[in-house]
């Protein structure tokens, strides 16, 4: 076993039309057995950006506040919203600072940024444990459900999703994958972003 | 000699030959109300290297039965011969083709024999049962085994199953208000969802499906129509008897990166 | 700790090391990083050097990334190939970039392709092949046009034509039949490609697009996914969901945009004179 399979979780982001979508699983565990299921992932950094933080349990706290302080500092010293382009690579550069003794966190951001022309176009982005940036134009995976995430998501994703059909698509992508992990469960949230709101809905499916 | 002394001091010596090596690939199974849909990649792989691009992992046994055979290639294709040889004494002594349910149990004694040696093969079969309803039956190397209506196994299992538990069984799927899910798909669904399924594994996965060719077979139950079969590129015949079940197999490219 | 000072030291933070030692110990082994199964190449032609690359990142047999960038932004007029770690080379040619930059400004002068290589031998051997960087360093500076590879341990090659990562082997085969001294521009980039695609046709590490660079003495150009034999296919079905597929227990919505009522209190405008 290996310390991802620790805690469990899993997490995947998908980009649609004007928007963007990230959902996680909700459980907590110790190795097969279940903790809580009501373990929140996802954690929103500024109006715009939320981060997914599947991987051991207690770097998911330590980089939550980890990451919570290093964005204060940004917007203290720049008195303005951190992007999120740059805070990819905030998270990259601050996990690749750790190579030689990494937390056990395989990222995902999404998040809307502002175009020079002062709209919002959508963005997401995923790292490896020790910072390896992958920005893609679809979706992006991580979690011990990541190899059901990836099969799942590239048979049913499809670009240009309205915010409502990405809800469905992404929401599906999620239960049916960690139906068939062991480790991931208990419970989905997933948030769906647009220009102007965040819609938050927990998911009903199997507790097993 | 300090390579002498070193012989004396060390421990007990243990030597191991593996007889063993993964082959990788991606079957996949599914039964429709009167048809039965069971399909492979065509690439065999070890390691990082790609040894052939086409060596069929999927076998017509009789007219009613299609095997589909993944892991180890050496043990998957001596595993096939034996059990062709064994429906064919049986064709001998009981001068008909041997029933699907009694294939199924035959490949679980044959598994079961080898259970302190097994074959490295996961097994998938698929065809059409004595009353006329498609079937797929899926074993584990040791001869585990258990009726489907739907079945993937290798190197994409983990990305496909979720996918056709998704789109086979309608999982997590709340149906239209006053409808129903179907219980069985017609037999073009299902054709499509085979193809998305392999071409989705191959985008994911370095060995496993991904790649070179697909092989479908289609077992039609006795007396059913075609359902659109005969318009299907690359479809081909594969039928030896008359007036029984009917067998075809189509043929496509997949990615070969 | 770092994380408690607003001032973080340079260099890797090793402060985790202790915990996750003691957790390797207990049987449970570290899990494996983004890493770029890889075909690199680079070749030298009349006027200058061709770099190759493909697009897949792997994660064990799964593709994180479908079409990376694995040519990696030194100066101008070097660039440099990354095999090995994912993290490791986007982090070390980054790293090396910044201080050829530092070196050009500080001497007022383009740096050579030589120092950028003995900068990375020498990060490299300093931590003993733990930063898992294979590259394909080439460009053209005031002596001409240098090509190198510089292995995770940091030893170094200087060669016409070099090939690096999983597909080395495939390309190499290419290079060997095909190479020949002052080709031209369109034989070598031809060239590039063809070894690029025998390491993402036969080796299952690499895969989907080529990318290359045309390093000249006044010219860098560099030419991102150049050939994509490897689309994927229009899929036989669509996967809409009809709106309410999926059923859910809570919503919250989050309105961003902020708007604000102004209510007067009182009928006169405040005294302001």
């Amino acid at each position: 076993m290996s310390i991802m399979e620790y805690n469990g979780g899993s997490v995947i982001a998908m980009v649609g039309k004007d928007c963007v979508a990230i959902a996680s699983d909700l459980r907590l565990g110790n190795q097969a057995l279940g903790i809580s299921s009501n373990f929140q992932k996802i954690f929103p950094v500024t109006d715009r950006i939320y981060l997914g933080l599947p991987g051991l349990a207690t770097d998911v706290t330590t980089l939550r506040e980890l990451f919570r302080y290093r964005v204060n500092m940004y917007t203290i010293k720049e008195e303005r919203d951190i992007e999120p382009e740059t805070f990819a690579h905030l998270v990259s550069s601050t996990l690749y600072e750790r190579r030689f003794g990494p937390f056990f966190i395989e990222p995902v951001m999404a998040g809307m940024s502002k175009t020079p022309s002062g709209g919002y176009k959508p963005f997401i982005a995923a790292t490896d444990l020790i910072g390896c940036l992958n920005f893609a134009k679809d979706f992006v995976v991580a979690g011990t459900a990541s190899s059901k995430l990836y099969g799942v998501a590239e048979g049913l994703w499809e670009p240009d999703l309205e915010p409502e059909d990405l809800f469905e698509t992404i929401s599906q992508t999620m239960l049916n994958a960690v139906d068939r992990d062991a480790y991931s469960g208990w419970g989905v949230i997933v948030h769906v972003m647009t220009k102007d709101k965040v819609i938050t809905r927990t998911l009903k499916g199997r507790m097993d | 000699m300090p390579d002498m002394v070193s012989l004396d001091r060390a421990g007990p010596q243990q030597r191991q030959f593996n007889p063993y090596s993964d082959n990788g690939g991606t079957i996949l199974a599914i039964a429709g109300a009167d048809f039965s849909v069971i399909a492979g990649d065509t690439r065999q792989s070890e390691g990082y290297n790609i040894q052939t691009r086409y060596a069929p992992k999927v076998f017509k046994l009789t007219d009613k039965a299609v095997l589909a055979v993944n892991g180890f290639a050496a043990d998957g294709n001596m595993f096939v011969k034996r059990v062709r040889q064994r429906l064919e004494w049986y064709r001998h002594a009981h001068a008909k083709d041997m029933p699907l349910r009694a294939i199924a149990r035959l490949i679980q004694t044959m598994l079961y024999g080898r259970r302190f040696f097994p074959y490295y093969v996961y097994n998938i079969l698929g065809g059409i049962e004595e009353d006329g309803s498609g079937a797929v039956y899926s074993f584990d190397p040791v001869g585990s085994y258990e009726r489907e209506s739907c079945r993937a196994a290798g190197a994409a299992q983990s990305l496909v199953q979720p996918f056709l538990d998704n789109q086979i069984y309608f999982k997590n799927q709340t149906a239209a208000p006053g409808t129903t899910h179907p219980k069985h798909l017609p037999l073009q669904e299902v054709l499509s969802l085979v193809i998305d399924s392999f071409t989705s594994a191959t985008e994911r996965h370095i060995e496993a499906s991904v790649g070179d060719g697909l092989e479908m077979y289609v077992v039609l139950a006795r007396g059913s129509q075609l359902q659109g079969l005969e318009n299907v590129p690359n479809v081909q015949e594969m039928t030896t008897t008359s007036d029984g079940e009917r067998i075809f197999i189509i043929r496509r490219e997949l990615k070969k990166d | 700790m770092a994380a408690t000072s607003v001032y973080s030291s340079p260099g890797f933070d090793f402060s985790n090391q202790l915990r996750n030692n003691f957790l390797t110990e207990k049987g449970l082994p570290l899990p494996k990083a983004t890493s770029t199964g890889t075909t690199i190449v680079g070749c030298l032609f009349e006027d200058g050097i061709i770099l190759g690359a493909d697009t897949r990142a792997t994660e064990g047999p799964i593709v994180a990334d479908k079409n990376c960038e694995k040519i990696h932004y030194i100066t101008e007029s070097i660039r440099c190939c990354g095999a090995g770690t994912a993290a490791d080379t986007e982090f070390v040619t980054n790293f090396i970039s910044s201080n050829m930059e530092m070196l050009a400004l500080t001497h007022g002068r383009k740096p050579r392709v030589v120092t950028a290589m003995t900068m990375l031998k020498q990060y490299l051997f300093r931590y003993q092949g733990h930063v898992g960087a294979a590259l394909v360093l080439g460009g053209v500076d005031a002596t001409g046009p240098n090509l190198f590879t510089i292995h995770p341990h940091g030893s170094t090659d200087k060669l016409p034509y070099v090939t690096m990562g999983s597909g080395s082997l495939a390309a190499m085969a290419v290079f060997e039949s095909g190479w020949k001294a002052n080709m031209s521009r369109e034989d070598a980039l031809q060239l590039v490609k063809d070894a690029i695609s025998a390491g993402i046709f036969n080796d299952l590490g690499s895969g989907s697009n080529v990318d290359a660079c045309i390093i000249t003495a006044n010219h860098t150009e560099m030419l991102r996914n150049v050939e994509m034999p490897n689309q994927r296919v229009q899929k036989e079905k669509t996967y809409v969901f009809r709106r309410g597929t999926t059923a859910w227990k809570k919503e919250n919505i989050r309105d961003l945009i902020v708007s604000e009522d102004v209510t007067p209190v009182g009928t006169e405008a405040m005294d302001t004179s």
